[in-house]
């Protein structure tokens, strides 16, 4: 077993851990953290996306001991209390899930591409940049919809 | 997953040391080829030795008309790194369409072409581009590189620390990409340098491969016409449930015009 010490939504959190741990079997079973979902075992759906030090990571992809130092933002830490991030409240608004089981992943991919695109987004980069991350529902409308105004509603 | 032990040595030398002495040791780079293949029990080595720590190993130095790239840099790194994007366009767009932004946040250099995917992208550059594979060791041309399919000419234990990319005077790499994967069915990657023409085709058969019939075709005339009458060998193709061996052929021509199109 392994310690490791990192930063989990703005907290100290530490954890024994195997090395063949991955990092969301580390962020749902150890840390409960239950929001970050694993759709696949092929690195290609996205549900598990979490912000590795400001970057997208797929957790799935990752072992927990190659997080050991890191700040991770998982989905978890992104409302405050009862006030949805704005990326959030425009997934609500825009009808942006229908099962839902994706979302967390869309959330966090979508802030990933206001990091790197900014707030004015068109729907050819959305769709684009979302190529790693799949909708079984197929509803791509409204969450590339819901994107676009998250994108919008932070730089407001 | 089966049981292995992990391993984040600081330096090179250390990195060599632990897999010169583990049972049966892998080099795990971003991990995003690796960590799939030990989820599904394909691989079950008995060390894990993680590069992630390691960094000098890590970065983009320009010197002259040579753009080093560290084995542990990302697709993201290069992609977005102003001096690859004026020195040599056609590699930065490259990695940037590798697999996806979440991958390419952690996908590496090294990682890509020390696993010599037949359908990876990185290999098509590095031959065409006539790099230099620096390890701990030595010095290995890129076209010399990559021996078959998954096989390379590293030893076990030996360890990629940089590529060496020469600028060329203009280059392109097109490929038709699987829209699951955004793995290559054929990709082909063209330069035009002092030394004449060069080009790569990766995807279509089972290794990269340096394109001498392409570089012939093009010799005289670097132009999308001058390949007009291009024919790729249909026996040599790879086919599977993508594309068959006669569309893969079609496909080189039609990515090494588009390629050789985008040069001008």
């Amino acid at each position: 077993m392994s310690t490791i010490n990192l930063a989990v939504n703005g907290q100290s959190v530490s954890g024994e851990v195997e090395p063949r741990t991955l990092l969301v079997e580390f962020l749902r079973e150890q840390l409960r953290l239950t929001g970050t979902h694993v759709g696949c075992d092929t690195s290609q759906c996205g549900a598990c996306v979490v912000m590795v030090d400001g970057k997208s990571v797929k957790s799935c992809t990752m072992l927990a001991v190659m997080a050991d130092g890191c700040d991770v933002t998982t989905i978890e830490g992104l409302a405050d209390g009862a006030d949805l991030h704005p990326m959030q409240q425009a997934f609500m608004d825009n009808h942006g899930l229908q099962c839902g089981f994706c979302t967390p992943g869309m959330v966090m991919s979508g802030l990933d591409i206001v990091n790197r695109h900014g707030n004015d987004l068109d729907a050819a980069t959305v769709r684009r940049e979302l190529n790693g991350n799949i909708c079984r529902c197929t509803g791509y409308q409204n969450i590339v919809k819901a994107i676009r105004a998250g994108a919008k509603a932070m730089g407001d | 997953m089966y049981e292995f032990s992990y391993h984040r040595p600081a330096s090179v030398a250390e990195a060599a040391e632990l897999i010169a002495n583990a049972a049966d040791g892998k080099l795990v780079a971003g991990g995003q080829t690796l960590l799939p293949t030990i989820k599904h029990r394909l691989a079950s080595p008995s060390d894990v030795i993680d590069l992630g720590g390691i960094a000098e190993l890590s970065g983009i130095v320009v010197n002259g008309n040579i753009v080093t790239v560290g084995a542990m840099t990302t697709h993201a790194e290069v992609a977005a790194s102003k001096e690859v994007g004026e020195a040599i366009p056609a590699l930065a767009a490259l990695a940037g369409n590798i697999g996806d932004p979440a991958v390419r946040n952690c996908g590496t250099l090294g990682g890509s072409i020390a696993n010599n995917d037949p359908a990876a992208d990185y290999p098509a550059a590095v031959i065409a581009l006539g790099a230099t594979v620096r390890t701990n060791r030595r010095e290995i041309a890129g076209e010399d590189f990559f021996t078959a399919m998954f096989e390379t000419a590293l030893e076990e234990d030996e360890i990629i620390v940089a590529v060496d990319f020469p600028r060329p005077e203009a280059a392109s790499y097109m490929k038709f990409e699987n829209p699951a994967s955004r793995y290559a069915i054929v990709g082909v990657f063209v330069a035009r340098t002092a030394a004449g023409p060069r080009a790569a085709v990766t995807g279509a058969t089972a290794c990269a491969h340096r394109a001498y019939r392409l570089e012939e075709a093009l010799q005289a005339d670097f132009s999308a016409a001058a390949l007009d009458d291009f024919e790729a060998p249909v026996d040599k193709m790879n086919s599977d449930i993508h594309a068959g061996a006669e569309y893969r052929a079609h496909l080189v021509k039609v990515m090494a015009q588009r390629a050789v199109a985008a040069c001008a």
